[in-house]
């Protein structure tokens, strides 16, 4: 058994170490939020939060994901109580087909993390490694503006 | 009678044989309405009124059978409904509904008639008739062809008001107030007194009458919903990580799989050897499958590494030719006239014509290309009683239960299907080997619940791609005019690759996507020609967004521009002074304004315009690039289009960006190539398009002139090759003549 904290809370799991964080997520533990793309790390579709930046979830074997901190889509809010990144997203209608969106938005979170008031440069350079083939970028870079005004606004509220 | 039958009713023609068959039904077959899917499942005190509307105590479910691979019609549909039927979002769920007859596509089996959608001639509106009554006949539910909108306005609207007056009906029944003093409001029928039952409430007396059939449509005035900005109904699930795809099903017993396939498509396997697989962990079977093997494992990653454990060697009997340059010459040798599919358009006298002056001659290439669509390729099938279940994102319902029912055995009556939502397509969800290697698979482990993942590389290997072709264009340009168009273009047939895989016979006569979005050019060039030359198949092609008028449209508009430059003309000026129809002069004057066409720039900038009109929608596109010591950067993009009537202008907005950037991503930066039979590009490291530090500003405006409505995914694709290498030349004086563009040139 491997232990990690997935979204707050411990979870044990039995697949094999070398078995990437993503299936474990989807398949083992049944979260479907984070998603499947290439599985070579070039389209962003898995990203995560590992320890608290944004990661390829289909590049982490699960032994390296032993004790430490994991956050998926499902970890930053919810359709009732979305969190400012989703909330943004909901705004700007930016989904299409959605199947990259949970990767965008962690890549996004992390992003604002590092970075709360990111200019177009930061954008493309920090969200070029995630793939949408519905082309909903101009979306995405007006929606991570919002979401970075929501989060400023709750910090100062 | 019997089984046999039943299915050769289920074969869906659409070739010469669907047609005979269509005028031997008669009037009388072709008027009769097709039964109601939903009166098979009805609980106690549920009522329904047509396909797409079912309410009961519990709640209202609106059937959306066009499938929602990214495009929003699942809201659409929704929404034109809920517009006659007076009803609110959050007021009613919906439902792909179960494939049927009664779903079929009104407008989509007309749309492939050989001639201009904007032909109204007895004879083009006769052909679509025709077809429309075979695709009637046959039960075609297709979504394709941006056709989902032309199919669903007047239909689903219908469907809604007949829902609201039989509600009506029932209210009336149930208070003794006529109908006449009875209206409707927000999910309720409203009493004089303003007292209101709403919708639910009624149901159960509303199941026992006959629906009303005669309704009348509302006017456009009145209208609450069309046209108006709208919450998508699924954007709060695709911005939480909780809506659910194909790839997502889960289910008691289930097992995973994964498949190898011989990338050469079509071949075989020489030898294989399992016996690593068998023991790589997790695994516990490797299969046969057709042309290749699958292995089942306890999750997907250990069916992935299975299928690396296993030792194949592919038949290298590739059912076409091995390299690209051999595919290459192929559609080259296409430019003869046995070969010539058809002369769609001759104005003038194009060969005396060419004769009085300097012919300027050009050759232009597109590649092959891929769909992927970000969702790989994925089924759930489970193969019990003599039937099959099976679940995945698809666009054509039916036909998944025909490939099913021939796969396994079974009558296409014991297949059923549940539609999913698709991580995107662009076409590739229009074929079936997904569908068919899970029916396979599940048929040989009977009553196990099977779910296939395709791996990307796999996903890239059996993608049918998008057709390649080339074009060659000659032309004469006089007193800063043009004044002979020649346009040549050679790609094989999208349609006669898709309806073989089918089974079916091929269409008859020409193809009309391989000149598509060329040969409907409404401009008044006084020698005028357009010839379409059918390529014999080589690798398998697929419809891929916009189809012939991904390739067609950029030759020809790349032509015209370059024909424009020759004969010193303004590029937008000249357009306009040859353009014949007021909405396609509307579309260009609107794109002259937005980017203030004519204002001067800096001298390492550039700009283009190019013009397509495919899907009966007319494009135009300015693009204004910069070139830099990077690279050419993209800076911004003016779209305007004429759909007739915006059903959701955020939606319309969405679709009209993500068209540009999906033409323009293919164009800079995308080609499938063949070596030794394999493609050369096995994933996104290789084929990605456009990703967002490359993306433009895009500014929309979508015009309401004509007077069809239209789709919109697809026809913004077509003129944002032919723009952005337009902008190029503008920009650089280099004049690109084959995509992908970063052949040629380099991108920031």
């Amino acid at each position: 058994m491997t232990t990690f904290s997935l979204n707050g809370k411990p979870v044990s799991v039995s697949s094999s170490d070398d078995t990437p964080l993503l299936w474990v997520i989807r398949d083992e533990l049944g979260l479907t939020g984070t998603k499947f793309g290439c599985g070579i790390a070039q389209c962003g579709a898995c990203t995560v939060l590992w320890n608290g930046r944004a990661m390829r979830s289909c590049q982490l074997p699960l032994k390296v994901v032993a004790n430490t901190s994991v956050t998926t889509i499902e970890g930053v809010g919810t359709p009732l109580q979305p969190g400012p990144v989703q909330r943004a997203w909901i705004e700007h209608q930016v989904a299409q087909c959605g199947y990259c969106q949970s990767g965008q938005i962690m890549q996004a979170t992390s992003l604002l993390q590092e970075n709360p008031e990111p200019s177009d440069a930061d954008i493309d350079r920090v969200m070029r490694g995630n793939l949408c083939r519905c082309g909903t970028y101009p979306r995405i870079r007006d929606a991570i503006k919002s979401a970075a005004q929501y989060i400023k606004d709750a910090d100062n509220g | 009678m019997g089984k046999a039958r039943t299915f050769a009713r289920r074969t869906f023609l659409i070739g010469s044989s669907a047609i005979a068959g269509g005028v031997a039904f008669g009037i009388y077959a072709t008027r009769k309405p097709h039964k109601n899917p939903l009166l098979g499942s009805l609980a106690d005190g549920e009522a329904t009124f047509n396909p797409w509307v079912k309410i009961s105590e519990s709640g209202i479910t609106l059937i959306t059978p066009h499938a929602d691979i990214g495009q929003g019609a699942i809201s659409m549909q929704a929404l034109l409904l809920a517009e006659e039927m007076d009803l609110s979002w959050g007021q009613f769920t919906t439902s792909y509904g179960e494939p049927a007859p009664a779903y079929y596509n009104t407008v989509l089996a007309g749309e492939l008639a050989p001639f201009d959608s904007h032909d109204t001639s007895t004879t083009a509106r006769l052909t679509r008739e025709t077809l429309g009554a075979v695709a009637k006949l046959a039960g075609i539910q297709g979504t394709g062809g941006s056709s989902s909108v032309p199919d669903s306005f007047g239909k689903l609207r219908r469907a809604g008001a007949i829902a609201r007056e039989t509600l009506k009906l029932a209210a009336a029944q149930e208070t003794g107030i006529p109908v006449t003093q009875l209206q409707t409001e927000n999910g309720a029928v409203v009493l004089p007194d303003g007292t209101r039952r709403s919708y639910t409430s009624l149901a159960r007396t509303a199941a026992t009458i006959d629906p009303v059939t005669e309704v009348s449509l509302r006017d456009a005035s009145t209208w609450r919903l069309i046209g108006q900005r709208q919450q998508r109904l699924d954007i709060v699930a695709r911005s939480t990580g909780t809506e659910h795809y194909g790839i997502d099903i889960a289910m008691e017993g289930m097992r995973y799989a994964a498949v190898s396939v011989n990338p050469r498509q079509g071949a075989g396997i020489a030898s294989i050897d399992s016996t690593r697989a068998q023991q790589s962990p997790g695994v516990s079977e490797v299969l046969a499958v057709t042309n290749g093997f699958a292995v089942i494992a306890d999750n997907t990653w250990n069916a992935f590494k299975g299928v690396k454990a296993v030792d194949v060697t592919w038949s290298e009997d590739t059912p076409y030719p091995d390299d690209q340059e051999d595919h290459w010459q192929a559609v080259d040798d296409a430019f003869d006239d046995a070969f010539l599919d058809k002369e769609w358009r001759h104005d003038g006298d194009v060969p005396t014509a060419l004769e009085s002056g300097d012919a300027i001659e050009r050759e232009y290439r597109a590649p092959y290309v891929a769909h992927q669509p970000l969702e790989p390729l994925n089924a759930v099938a489970r193969v019990a009683d003599g039937g099959v279940e099976i679940w995945c994102a698809h666009q054509l319902p039916r036909f998944v239960q025909q490939q099913v029912a021939k796969t396994v055995g079974c009558d296409a009556d014991d297949v059923i299907f549940h539609n999913q939502n698709g991580g995107g397509s662009f076409g590739h969800r229009l074929e079936f080997n997904n569908v068919t290697l899970a029916a396979e698979i599940a048929a040989q482990l009977p009553g196990t619940p099977i779910k296939l993942t395709y791996t990307r590389e796999e996903d890239f290997a059996q993608d049918f791609v998008r057709q390649i072709g080339m074009s060659r264009g000659r032309g004469v340009v006089r007193d800063g005019k043009i004044e002979v168009l020649d346009i040549d273009i050679a790609t094989p047939s999208v349609s006669a690759s898709q309806t073989e895989r089918l089974g079916q016979p091929p269409a008859p006569g020409a193809d009309p996507q391989i000149a598509a979005g060329a040969w409907n050019l409404p401009y008044a060039v006084a020698h005028f020609r357009m010839r379409a030359y059918r390529v014999p198949e080589l690798a398998p092609v697929s419809s891929w967004r916009s189809v012939g008028a991904s390739t067609a449209g950029f030759f020809a508009d790349t032509f015209v521009d370059e024909m424009i430059h020759a004969a010193g003309a303004d590029p937008m000026e000249e357009r306009l002074r040859l353009v014949s129809r007021p909405e396609s002069r509307a579309v260009l004057e609107a794109v002259a304004a937005m980017s203030n066409w004519g204002s001067p720039l800096a001298e390492n900038r550039g700009r283009g315009v190019a013009f397509v009109d495919s899907f009966g929608v007319p494009v135009a596109e300015v693009i204004e690039v910069t070139q830099t010591p990077a690279g050419i950067r993209i800076d911004k993009v003016y779209v305007a289009a004429d759909v007739g009537k915006i059903i959701d202008p955020e939606n319309f907005d969405n679709q009209v960006k993500g068209g540009v950037v999906w033409g323009l991503g293919h164009a800079m930066n995308c080609e499938i190539t063949f070596s030794d039979g394999l493609k050369q590009q096995s994933n996104f490291h290789q084929h990605s398009a456009m990703r967002i530090h490359q993306c433009p500003e895009i500014e929309v405006r979508g015009l309401e002139l004509a007077n069809k409505i239209r789709g919109i995914g697809e026809p913004p694709v077509p003129p944002a090759a032919p723009a952005l290498g337009n902008a190029i030349f503008a920009a650089t004086g280099t004049r690109l003549r084959e995509m992908p563009f970063n052949k040629t040139i380099q991108f920031v």
